[in-house]
């Protein structure tokens, strides 16, 4: 007994004071971080919603509207134009960069010389900002200065090609600039793909007798489909958050025709004093990057499982 | 000679292939020489234009070799040309942008190390948990937290100011750089943490003497990424400051904003090449880096 009662209040003090700042030690050092990331995603996520139901106009306010600012937003037409342009952008930006990333792979990866240098040329402007890409871009658009006078100079004098002067054709303009700007980055992932294919399944192939392209499309491709979807998603991500590109080429006109969704918020909130809608609009963005997102997440965990599984 | 004539006509079927195999290669070559050249005229035409006179340009278009060479448009774009009343150029907004990328990029990459250090080697009960709610940060698009920003740097006293940037671009990569280090130091074997620590290293030991040295791969990759997309964001700078306090991308498309009257595309050539070169120079030089980068960013 009289042991006891030495030893505990002696050693008591000593480890379990240091063993337990010793597991806090970790935690302590996440916790800032964490606190930071749960504040921007979840605090900042229900703030913004509030602000969406609620009767904000220059100054965030907190009178409760409930959907009306959603319902303004579904009638107002160019919120309409903003999300089709989004699906109409979405759909060419994705098919088309692919299918451009897609065919420079392919190319590249038929063991030319000076691999380095063409996968370098093909990536640069991804280095650069939209902004940059979207000014130049503006001045080659621009009728008077542009693509069109040069072919005109070259002596084609009725050439035409005034796409970001047009209502009904700017948006392909901001479709090819984006196109231009991200193949590279489609390139880069599906070259890492097809390096990443047992080189033993394409030897058995050609032992075959199958042809190239039949190797490509019967062996190849068929192995690397998860990066097409993968490239998509990304795709379909930088397209819900357009907006540097647009700001920078064609300023969402001529009018409101290239209005993107993430335009119409910077727009509504900074310019126009309707904060309530602006949010709605941020809390649509939200949702569509979740419909892709949310998805494509559980499918990627379920596949893990499945592959693990498997062994 | 005799064999070599004899050698062709008695096999057409090879010179067939062999022909067949030249014009593959040659098919190959011109594709990628062509996308080359649309992936390049751009570049060519800003660079050259920033090195052309301005009548030149007003008299042929943007699209035409330079007549001269002269790097005037350069000095004027970086000292003394003026946008809305003063006439200060690019050089306050590029070095904005570079006290805005610098202390971000360092901040949150170091707070990545040692969040993806501990969300690998350290793990707790819910500690995976965690790690996925912060990936989340990673798919926030800007536009919800601008209004919450706005209140909080004004609060901070933060508005108009690079620090208010800083904070938004640390908070903001986060998630990134963790994710980027956490899923770097899954790799390092486990065994090699616990000898460590059966020799008595206490977390901050292992974490200089282990993960630190091992290190570098990954934090190339997560600085360049950090660096490029800091210095290339526009939309906090163009939200959060204004004028003289804007970074260069934003200043940029004040710059370029001019409308329809007499534009001066040699200094605005000049200004968007100053406001593109540190991501270039960067990708030029760690281009690896930055595809890696790029790849696991991509593919998780």
């Amino acid at each position: 007994m009289s042991t006891r009662d030495l030893t505990i209040p002696v050693a008591a003090p000593a480890t379990p004071w240091r063993q337990r700042l010793g597991t806090m030690v970790p935690i302590l050092v996440l916790a800032p971080s964490l606190a930071a990331s749960f504040i921007y995603v979840f605090v900042f996520t229900l703030w913004t919603l509030y602000l969406s139901l609620s009767n904000s106009s220059l100054m965030p306010t907190y009178g409760f509207v409930g959907l009306d600012n959603y319902a303004s937003l579904w009638a107002n037409r160019r919120w309409n134009i903003a999300y089709t342009n989004l699906f109409l952008f979405s759909g060419f930006y994705i098919v088309g960069s692919m299918a451009i990333g897609l065919l420079l792979a392919i190319l590249i990866d038929q063991r030319v010389r000076g691999e380095a240098v063409w996968r370098t040329i093909f990536l640069y402007p991804l280095a650069v900002s939209f902004i940059v890409t979207g000014t130049v871009w503006s001045w080659l658009y621009n009728p008077v200065d542009g693509i069109q006078a040069f072919v005109r100079g070259l002596g084609w004098t009725d050439f035409s090609f005034a796409l970001t002067a047009n209502r009904n054709t700017a948006i392909y303009a901001v479709i090819i600039t984006g196109i231009w700007q991200s193949s590279g980055f489609a390139m880069a992932l599906f070259l890492a793909g097809l390096r990443s294919v047992d080189p033993d399944l394409i030897k058995a192939a050609q032992i075959d007798g199958a042809s190239v392209s039949r190797t490509y499309r019967k062996v190849i491709l068929p192995t690397i489909a998860p990066i097409f979807l993968a490239v998509a998603v990304i795709q379909i991500q930088f397209a819900i958050k357009t907006f540097d590109l647009v700001a920078a080429l064609t300023r969402g006109g001529p009018g409101v025709s290239t209005t993107f969704p993430a335009i119409y918020v910077y727009d509504l909130m900074f310019q126009r004093g309707q904060i309530g809608e602006g949010a709605a609009a941020a809390m649509m963005m939200l949702a569509a990057l979740a419909v892709v997102l949310v998805p494509y997440s559980l499918w990627i965990v379920w596949r893990r499982r499945t592959e693990g599984r498997n062994g | 000679m005799a064999d070599i004539a004899l050698n062709a006509r008695h096999d057409p079927e090879a010179a067939a292939a062999t022909r067949r195999y030249f014009w593959n290669r040659f098919l190959i070559y011109a594709v990628l020489t062509l996308f080359a050249v649309i992936y390049l005229a751009p570049l060519l035409v800003v660079v050259f234009n920033s090195l052309r006179e301005q009548s030149d340009i007003a008299r042929n278009g943007l699209i035409s070799l330079p007549r001269s060479f002269r790097l005037d448009a350069w000095a004027e774009a970086w000292g003394t040309y003026c946008v809305s009343g003063t006439c200060e150029g690019m050089k306050r907004n590029f070095f904005n942008s570079l006290w805005m990328t610098i202390p971000a990029t360092l901040i949150s990459t170091l707070l990545g190390a040692m969040n993806g250090y501990v969300l690998s080697k350290w793990r707790f009960k819910g500690s995976e948990i965690l790690f996925n709610l912060m990936l989340l940060g990673v798919f926030m698009p800007g536009q919800i937290s601008l209004m919450p920003w706005a209140f909080l740097l004004g609060k901070l006293g933060l508005t108009n100011s690079t620090y208010g940037l800083v904070l938004i671009h640390v908070v903001q990569g986060i998630s990134f750089t963790t994710l980027f280090c956490r899923n770097f130091y899954v790799s390092i074997p486990d065994d090699l943490i616990k000898a460590a620590r059966i020799d008595g290293a206490g977390f901050w030991r292992i974490f200089r003497k282990i993960i630190l040295p091992l290190s570098p791969p990954i934090l190339i990759v997560t600085v360049i990424w950090q660096f490029t997309g800091i210095w290339n964001e526009y939309l906090f700078g163009v939200v959060f400051t204004s004028g003289q306090q804007q970074p260069i991308t934003a200043a940029l498309v004040a710059l370029t904003a001019g409308g329809t009257t007499a534009r001066a595309y040699d200094v605005m050539s000049a200004a968007v090449l100053i406001g593109a070169l540190p991501p270039l120079l960067i990708y030029l030089f760690g281009g690896k880096y930055f595809v890696r980068g790029l790849t696991q960013g991509a593919i998780k």
